[in-house]
Order: structure tokens, then sequence, then C-alpha cells
């Protein structure tokens, strides 16, 4: 794709073309040539939607609430983007895509904007285009994203990076209470929802996720040590994401019935207050650098990864290495710090 | 894998359009894509022409597959076409139907834009192949 061309789809994408939305989230999803191009230039004219992240169980209804939460905006005169990501087969990476079935409420409404998502071999419950992609969305002048994940076991949690409000969908009867003891997924909503609220269990399945937030609460103020290999560092679990400023956010549990759109206003209100507290406290500020910071280090990894390769293909490749490893006659930090010095050197050299 | 790397992948739309409640054929077709690798969006039941363009446009599918085994092609192909090229998006979008179609409706849909009509009988083999063969390069 040429510079002009990336410019032309740019515009179009600005002036509220749907046709060229669609193509630039294709091409962030392709990793086509001069997507990076495009994304750079769509980032000034974004930071202004709400993104809110929807995640659960297969089966806890995410796509059926998703589509009554669109609904709910609509009908306050905003505008919507939708994700929704879906497992991709480990076998073949096809996919079939299944969310969109459930978009009911929303047909033939173009300020609507669904798209499906494979998750492409990613494990986290969303795909490596995902971020960007509700850049493309945001950069369009959506209001309000919502971001539904992969069918979440019980650590998929890429979700709390990229939102700014986390619900976590909880089924009635999904467990007793030493479930909700358990790290992961519990530990990152922002707001609890125990959808199919008129099956049997549901009052109890609130009193649990009560029970839970409340002792987190009293527990906060112990220190955890030194953290494991692979903590989230740069995200606390929700009550302590700003232990500095002098309020934190309680999570809250609310009681939805997505079929019925029962408790969706109630939720939306919830999305809302939690907004207005990340936005009075300063916690979203501080959530946006985070992610930014987080997405740089995480180019810059990729970006020295590939140039590593180069620099491995032009030395012989892996293989040739690996033999001369297995053979002893050299070993693997001597040869990584052959690969990497002239690099090293380099940049060295052109500081001033 | 680095940041640099293309990954493209197939992406369908397998649509079921109008008052015909039969989507067996719809769902073995979504599974058969699905196993050849490509991304399959699945419509749902009883969809509209118009709810089908917008979910062509929005997912940017490459190919639209419709199914359709009421008889009603010849309201609701034109209209599916129609809506595409409203959006800019027919030119490049590969338009198959299944379902049961006259012979000489299927020139009328392909003089409309259809690429091929699959009847009954037709191997998976068959359409996934001519879906690889004729994906529109973009």
């Amino acid at each position: 794709m040429s510079r002009a061309d990336t410019a032309d789809l740019v515009d179009e994408l600005l002036a509220g073309e749907h046709r060229a939305l669609a193509r630039v989230i294709t091409k962030i999803e392709n990793r086509s040539p001069g997507y990076r191009d495009l994304v750079s230039r769509l980032h000034a004219h974004t930071g202004g939607a709400e993104v809110i992240g929807v995640t659960g169980s297969p089966g806890a209804g995410k796509s059926t609430l998703v589509d009554k939460l669109a609904k709910t905006y609509r009908d306050a005169g905003l505008t919507v983007g939708v994700i929704a990501v879906d497992p991709s087969s480990p076998y073949t990476g096809g996919a079939v895509l299944g969310d969109r079935i459930r978009m009911a409420s929303n047909v033939g409404d173009m300020d609507v904007f669904f798209r499906s998502m494979s998750a492409r071999g990613q494990l986290g419950g969303l795909s490596t285009a995902t971020a960007d992609a509700i850049k493309a969305l945001d950069a369009f002048g959506k209001d309000r994203i919502i971001v539904e994940t992969v069918g979440a076991g019980q650590n998929e949690i890429d979700v709390v990076r990229t939102a700014d409000t986390v619900a976590v969908l909880v089924q009635p009867g999904s467990g007793d209470d030493v479930q909700m003891l358990k790290a992961g997924i519990l530990e990152i909503g922002d707001v609890f929802v125990v959808n199919k609220a008129d099956m049997e269990g549901a009052s109890r399945t609130v009193a649990e996720l009560e029970e839970m937030i409340h002792l987190r609460e009293d527990g906060t103020n112990v220190d955890a040590g030194h953290h494991g290999p692979d903590v989230l560092d740069d995200v606390a679990p929700a009550e302590t994401r700003d232990a500095g400023s002098e309020e934190a956010w309680t999570p809250r549990v609310v009681e939805t019935v997505a079929t019925s759109g029962e408790g969706v206003d109630d939720l939306v209100g919830a999305f809302d207050d939690h907004y207005d507290y990340l936005e009075s406290t300063g916690a979203l500020e501080e959530k946006a650098r985070t992610r930014y910071a987080e997405e740089i280090r995480q180019l810059l990894r990729s970006d020295a990864a590939s140039l590593l390769e180069e620099e491995l293909d032009r030395r012989g490749g892996m293989d040739e290495l690996v033999s001369s490893v297995l053979d002893r006659e050299t070993d693997p930090y001597t040869v990584a710090d052959d690969v990497i010095r002239p690099l090293a050197d380099c940049v060295r050299d052109r500081r001033d | 894998m680095s940041a640099g790397q293309e990954q493209r992948n197939i992406r369908c739309l397998v649509a079921k359009v109008g008052l015909d409640g039969h989507d067996r054929g719809a769902h073995v077709i979504a599974r058969a894509f699905r196993d050849a690798g490509f991304e399959v969006v699945y419509s749902g039941l009883h969809r509209a022409p118009d709810e089908i363009v917008q979910a062509a446009v929005q997912e940017d599918v490459d190919v639209l597959g419709i199914s359709i085994l009421s008889g009603a092609h010849n309201t609701l192909v034109p209209k599916i076409v129609d809506g595409l090229k409203e959006y800019g998006a027919f030119e490049d979008t590969l338009i198959l139907v299944g379902g049961i179609i006259p012979d000489d409706d299927k020139e009328t849909l392909k003089g409309m834009g259809v690429a091929e009509v699959f009847g009954p009988g037709t191997s998976m083999n068959e359409t996934i192949e001519f879906v690889r063969n004729n994906v529109p390069e973009r």
C-alpha cells in the first residue's frame, strides 16, 4: 500500500465512510504492509471513546448482553463500536465467528459498527490486533467501544490492558465460594454481572461475589512481597489500581437478564460511575500512560526481535548456530553475545 | 512472530436471507470453510437483505455466500447486490449463491454479479477450491 493510498484511506475513515473503517481494521488484522503508518496517522484522532471490556465464560451471555448495551447507548444518542473476538482453530487457523447472530436489537443501524475478529492463535482472550482496531473505531468517532473477549476460562485477562472498564459476567451457580477465592479473572472485574439473574441460585452468586469483594477490600493492605515471574506489574487489581488516591473503587455487582434487557440500565449506570471515578481520581490518565508505555515496549520488543532475526539469517540461520552449540564448540550465551554485540556497538556509537 | 509479517486470512460471510428456515447446509458450509482455514462469520437465520449488506460491509469479507432455499433468489439477491454497490463493497467481494436455483435463473444471477451458483450435490472441496482460486485481490 502506497503512502498516498494510506492517506486516502485515513481521510475516508475520518470522513465517516464505513467501508474505509472496515478496510482499515482488515489491514490492521492482517498486518498488511503499511498498517503501521495507518495506525500512526489515526493516533492523533483517538482519545474520545470510552472502552468497555466484557468477558466471562462461554455461554454466559456476553454477546446478548453486548447487543442490549449497544441498544441502550444508541437510545441515549451515542454511537457504538463493537469488537467481538472468537477463538481460532489451533489446527487450521480457521474460525467460526458467531457473535454477530446475537446482535438482533441493532439490525440495520449503521451507527453500531460491529466487527467480528478471530483470536488468530492468541491465548489471552483478545487478538494481537484488537488494541489497534479499537483505535480505528475511536478515530472514526465512536462514543462507546465495547470489546467482547473470547469465552474466557479462569485466566484470560488481556482485556484489562485494553479497556477502561472491565465487566466480568458470572453465571448463577457457577461454583461455590472457593471458586471466588481463586486468582485470575475474578480479580480484574470493575463490575461483576450476574447474568441470567432469573435462574435459580442467582442471589446466592451475588452474595458470594459481594463477599469476595469485601474480603479483598479488607485484605488489600497485606504486602504481597516479591512477585512471581508472570505477574501483571503494569496493571494492579481493580480495587488497588490507584492506591495513592484517597478513595478506591469498590467493584459493583449487577444482576441482568440479557435476553429481556432487565438490569441493563443499572449496568450502564455502573459503567458510568466507574468512568466518572477514573476521571475524577486521575486514574484514567494513569491507565492511558501505562497502556502507551506497554505498547511502546511491545513494539520495541517485536521490532528488535525482527532485527535480530535478520541478523541471524545473515549469519547462516539458527540451525547452524544450534549445531555448533550441540557440538560443544560454543554455548548459547556466547552466541547471543556475538549476535547482539555489533548492534549494541552501533547504538552506542550513535549516542551523543 | 515479527510485527512486519503479513497474515492474511480469507474472511467469509455465510448468510441466510429471507424466510426460509433451513440452515443445515449453511452450517455444513460454515464448518467446512472453518476447516479450510477461513474465518467465517455466520449471519443466523431470517436476515433481511440490508442486514446482510451491513454485515458484509462491516466485517469486510472477501466472500459472501448466500444460502437461499425458498425460491426468492430473484428478489433477494438484487437487493443485496445493490446494497453492496451503495457502500462501494460490490467490486471486491466474491458473491456466491447456494441453494436450489433453476438453470435459467443461474444465468440471470451471474449477470447481476454473482460469481457462481452451487446447487445440491456440490462437493465441499469444489466450493473451497473455487473460493481459493477466485478470492479478490485487494
